[in-house]
């Protein structure tokens, strides 16, 4: 491995072993991603610092799982994003797009469904074929605007930017400028909330099935390597790596679960399973509230798409270099209408998650979204100039966002001064990273 | 390869009367070029000579207007890059036309991704292959986890000659591949390059740098104006007579030695 002594920045590392160059070893033997890393600190001392300056009432498991729930309309887009920002484009649309998908629910579960097609409160899977035609919705506009955008030639930023436009204004017609509220009480669950929860039990088996999930893949992953008698990582630091994995799974059900039904709640589920409610109420842990499942989900399937699958690895290849893609014979422009069309479903996505937790729509629903979506995404390190950047940076870059916003409401700043910290923020973040990158690469 | 048995082979490449042009500019004007196994043919000529679109018109990049190529003595219809690819002619592009962002296997396999059975990457197979290749072009290459924006010039230039090898070219074309290099990463280069030589494959090279083509070619294709001036023999000539040849415009024989002294 004499080479990679060539590459690596020389400046500070011929001295003995400091602390910090003893834990870059640590994280090349791991192969942890730094920056993700990084970030995941300084969330945690965000979380930390809100939870000092509000003598310990922060950090409680209703608040985080409240702060949580926040940030997954947002989160959701934001792993779509990652996609559309590396192969170097835009989408100002996101917002007006899960606005009107909202607004669709809203009227497919309260007049269309019902009014038009006959299918009444009764009927089965409504929530489904609400969710279904939404999905559509989301990814018929983003195909559209995806098929201009790649084949047409007219730039991202102009079509996403006419389509917040004119989609914002449409949301209007579909409900003659109303509020509309009364959704399927299955399409509500969506949103979280006390009922929307899976339980005690499920949540402590989805935290069993995260950790065996973690250790499989770090176990097949290395089996893959080994197929080939390539280096593998010491076996300490796989343990390592499983023990954190495990250890961060297992807590965040027992977080979930510390999380508990409020009591009218509780006091209905004490009825049902013929328990007498002891003195002070039953403490019935709530568990993962479905849109985290949901999230968890998404996350998963788009960071397997980004780096697991073709279409992925094209995106990335087009944004590295979209010449070196054209000339290896790659479909780029499909390429680029496929990113369009997943950030629609998104949409529809986190269409659902907001409007299942209004019950119902308003007209402003997804508002700024696309300014918020776009800062998780490059507060989580994706890089403007093309090719970089990750999924769970965006999630994770979501929730710091969130963590800063309700922190500050939390402590009674009102909403223009959240903005004015979120700002400053974002651009501190993006600062950093280029800092952080040139001296990296020097 | 002898001249007497290149005389009874069929050649690899045979272009016959090329012609591309750009508005009413003749870019290339009635070229014909041919290419043997084993054999590197330098393309030489000023700026604007036409070297770069000649070859573009092979490589599929841009198709010629009129004129024919023969690969292996069939006839042979190339539009876009992916036809040229079918034919087994690969491209180095100057530019080197990597995905910088994206590590050395990724690169080698861009667009042609080795698959599991379910559709997802194999990243561990197209590892091992491109160990396997690289191995061979450059033993000491060891980044294979890399973005290949981390690499070296002359490193960056093996992947992408690594590129080519590893889908069983067996025609070349290399434009300028020393332009952004230095002078140890250039022998680096001509190593590589006299090996796939060795290794049979046929090579068109394209180079401002006279000493390049002298150094590697076989023959040297001069172009002027769209058009072949000569096709001459290393043998033949020395690199101040081509370099004559690449300014002046003119056959071997019309070059005076006068000419020639007033270029110093």
């Amino acid at each position: 491995m004499a080479n990679v002594a060539d590459t690596a920045p020389a400046s500070g590392e011929t001295r003995s072993a400091t602390g910090w160059s003893r834990l870059r070893g640590l994280g090349a033997a791991t192969e942890i991603d730094f920056r993700l890393f990084g970030m995941l600190v300084a969330l945690a001392l965000i979380l930390l610092a809100f939870n000092i300056l509000t003598d310990g009432r922060f950090f409680r498991p209703a608040n985080m799982v409240t702060l949580i729930v926040q940030a997954i309309p947002v989160a959701i887009l934001a792993t779509g994003m990652v996609l559309v920002i590396v192969s170097r484009n835009i989408d100002l649309s996101v917002g007006s797009l899960t606005g009107i998908i909202a607004m669709t629910y809203a009227m497919l579960m309260t007049d269309w469904l019902p009014n038009m097609l006959g299918m009444g409160a009764d009927f089965p899977m409504r929530w489904l074929i609400a969710l279904a035609i939404g999905i559509g919705l989301g990814a018929a506009v983003g195909a559209i605007q995806g098929f201009i955008i790649a084949y047409i030639g007219v730039p991202s930023f102009v079509v996403t930017l006419g389509a917040l436009l004119s989609i914002r204004g449409a949301i209007w017609y579909f409900s003659n400028g109303a509020a509309v509220t009364g959704l399927d009480p299955t399409f509500q669950l969506i949103g979280g909330g006390a009922r929307g929860s899976i339980g005690e039990m499920a949540t402590w088996a989805i935290g069993v099935a995260g950790c065996v999930a973690v250790v499989a893949a770090l176990w097949n992953s290395r089996r893959q390597r080994q197929r080939f008698g390539f280096p593998v990582r010491p076996m300490w630091a796989e343990i390592t790596l499983g023990v954190l994995g495990c250890a961060a799974m297992l807590g965040l059900a027992a977080f979930a679960n510390g999380n508990y039904l409020p009591p009218g709640l509780a006091a209905e589920y004490a009825r049902e399973h013929g328990i007498t409610e002891p003195p002070g109420g039953l403490k019935v842990p709530a568990g993962f509230p479905l849109p985290i499942l949901l999230l968890i989900g998404v996350a998963v399937v788009m960071a397997w798409i980004a780096t697991r699958r073709r279409f992925g690895r094209y995106v990335y290849a087009y944004g590295g270099n979209p010449d070196a893609a054209e000339l290896a014979g790659i479909n780029t422009r499909l390429t680029i209408l496929k990113t369009f069309v997943i950030m629609g479903i998104l949409a529809a996505l986190s269409a659902a998650v907001v409007s299942a937790r209004l019950n119902g729509a308003t007209l402003d629903i997804g508002n700024s979204y696309e300014l918020y979506v776009i800062a998780a995404a490059v507060v989580g390190g994706t890089s403007f100039a093309g090719g970089i950047g990750t999924i769970p940076g965006a999630v994770l870059g979501a929730f710091v966002m969130q963590a800063l916003a309700y922190g500050l409401s939390f402590m009674g700043v009102n909403s223009p001064g959240q903005n004015v910290v979120a700002g400053i923020v974002l651009i501190l973040a993006v600062a950093f990273d280029t800092w952080n990158r040139r001296r990296a690469t020097k | 390869m002898t001249a007497e048995s290149q005389r009874n082979a069929t050649p690899l490449v045979d272009m016959r009367d090329i012609r591309v042009s750009f508005g009413g500019v003749h870019a290339v004007d009635g070229v014909s070029v041919d290419l043997y196994e084993g054999e590197i043919v330098g393309l030489v000529g000023g700026n604007g000579a036409g070297k770069t679109t000649l070859m573009k018109t092979l490589s599929g990049a841009r198709p010629a207007d009129s004129g024919e190529i023969y690969v292996n003595g069939r006839r042979a219809e190339i539009e876009n890059p992916r036809d040229a690819k079918a034919y087994g002619i690969e491209t180095i592009y100057q530019n080197l036309a990597l995905a910088e962002n994206l590590d050395a296997p990724a690169n080698v396999f861009l667009g042609r991704e080795l698959t599991l059975a379910i559709g997802s990457l194999d990243d561990s197979a197209m590892e091992n292959a491109t160990r396997d290749v690289m191995g061979r072009l450059n033993p000491n290459f060891q980044n294979f986890k890399v973005p290949v924006m981390s690499l070296s010039g002359g490193q960056r230039q093996g992947v992408a000659i690594a590129r080519a090898v590893q889908f069983n070219a067996k025609i070349l074309i290399m434009d300028e591949p020393t332009a952004a290099l230095g002078p140890a990463e250039t022998a680096q280069v001509r190593d590589l390059v006299r090996q796939l030589r060795a290794e049979g494959l046929g090579i068109f090279l394209i180079s401002h740098d006279i000493h390049d083509v002298y150094d590697l070619s076989d023959r040297i294709s001069v172009m002027y104006h769209g058009k072949i001036v000569d096709t001459v023999r290393k043998e033949d000539v020395d690199a101040d007579a081509v370099l004559g040849m690449i300014i002046l415009g003119k056959r071997l024989g019309e070059v005076t030695s006068e000419e020639l002294a007033a270029l110093h």
